[in-house]
């Protein structure tokens, strides 16, 4: 199995570069979620948005607050970021998202088989799991690997434009997070909200 | 169970002016706009899970853990809509790292309703120990939290805890004692 993986036709590429992409193909104040660590500074790095939530804890939750946003705004794409480690922990979200299909929920693994941020100890799942098996087992028939750059792009696009959700798997290498996030969860919540449209600044 | 098993869904769906606890927490939700509710599923709480379902005012479904279902609804309050969280004891205590970390510091008005099992006629050990450690960790966190038994002050409480909640955007915890609900019992 390991060399099997070891074989995959897929590229390492790198959480700040890809995240940029993303971000550079958002026009339409597209809710993203930052998952817990480097996921959400390396958000926070592309360049703060409105619609951008940065998680402070309650890791492998960004799947299941993304779902909540998507849930309470169906016409808004709501992306959610979210690291091999942190998803590893909250497995059974994936079937949840995948009985209720909302249409504008796309979910994007980084996926580099370590915790990077604790001291890179590889996870239970990094040479012996399949991060788009397992969404795929889990009933999430729209999940691929992105094979580079390029690809994850498309990939993106191709989510924007369907009525299912989709999830996008993405090889990175072991950097750490470009930016730190700045830690003010009350700030970080209101603003998410005014970026939604749900409130408006005092 | 028993009752559960008895009401066919257009009964639960009018379930809420038979004057029954689920009934009450039914429309409690409905008048304060609470249209999203994620539960891991519990024995006592069946009869509201099984109304929930029968009225399409609601979008009720099973998550595989409980701070799932928190991350959900905290998701939904910030995009604008409501929701409120059903779990048993048990479930609760694997709540604590999701409210310190999520719930209480961002701000998010989580409202749960927890069925208490653990007392008041419990029959498996681990539950009445589980079911000690919840007041502690409400506690520790200062949150506001009710252990309802009378069906009287049912409504008074829930719909004033709800409007608490959301005005001071804190979590609040609803617990439902064995004397309001009947509880499960050995023989059940």
């Amino acid at each position: 199995m390991s060399s099997k993986m070891d074989n995959r036709n897929t590229k390492v590429m790198n959480r700040f570069d890809v995240t940029s992409r993303l971000i550079a193909r958002l026009k339409h104040e597209e809710a993203v979620i930052g998952g817990i660590g480097n996921t959400n500074f390396d958000l926070w790095a592309a360049g703060h948005r409105p619609q951008n939530f940065y998680m402070l804890g309650s890791m492998g939750l960004a799947f299941p607050i993304a779902l909540g946003v998507a849930l309470a705004q169906p016409d808004r794409r709501v992306f959610a970021l979210e690291g091999d480690g942190s998803l590893l922990m909250q497995l059974g979200a994936l079937s949840t998202i995948a009985t209720l299909k909302p249409k504008n929920l796309i979910m994007i693994v980084m996926d580099n088989g370590i915790y990077q941020i604790t001291g890179a100890q590889p996870t239970p799942a990094a040479s012996v799991a399949d991060i788009v098996a397992i969404a795929t087992g889990s009933g999430l028939a729209n999940s691929a690997w992105a094979a580079d750059e390029e690809d994850f792009e498309r990939l993106i696009d191709a989510a924007m434009a369907a009525t299912e959700p989709h999830l996008i798997a993405v090889r990175i290498d072991d950097k750490p997070g470009v930016g730190a996030t700045r830690r003010d969860p009350v700030q970080i919540r209101e603003r998410f909200m005014h970026g939604l449209g749900v409130r408006e600044p005092l | 169970m028993a009752i559960a098993q008895q009401q066919t869904s257009p009964q639960a769906a009018q379930g809420s002016s038979d004057g029954s606890w689920h009934g009450i927490v039914l429309q409690t939700l409905k008048r304060n706009e609470i249209s999203l509710v994620p539960y891991v599923p519990d024995r006592v709480l069946t009869p509201l899970i099984k109304s929930l379902h029968a009225d399409p005012f609601f979008t009720t479904f099973a998550t595989a853990r409980e701070e799932e279902a928190v991350g959900i609804v905290s998701g939904a309050w910030m995009g604008g809509r409501r929701g409120a969280v059903l779990m048993q004891t048990s479930g609760f205590a694997t709540l604590a790292n999701v409210l310190a970390s999520l719930a209480v510091p961002y701000q998010i008005p989580l409202i749960m309703f927890v069925s208490e099992r653990g007392t008041l006629g419990e029959f498996n050990y681990g539950q009445s120990l589980v079911c000690r450690t919840m007041r502690p960790v409400l506690d520790s966190l200062a949150l506001e939290h009710h252990t309802i038994t009378r069906l009287d002050e049912l409504e008074f409480i829930a719909d004033r805890s709800i409007k608490q909640a959301v005005t001071t955007q804190a979590p609040v915890a609803l617990i439902l004692n064995p004397l309001l609900t009947g509880g499960k019992t050995f023989d059940k």
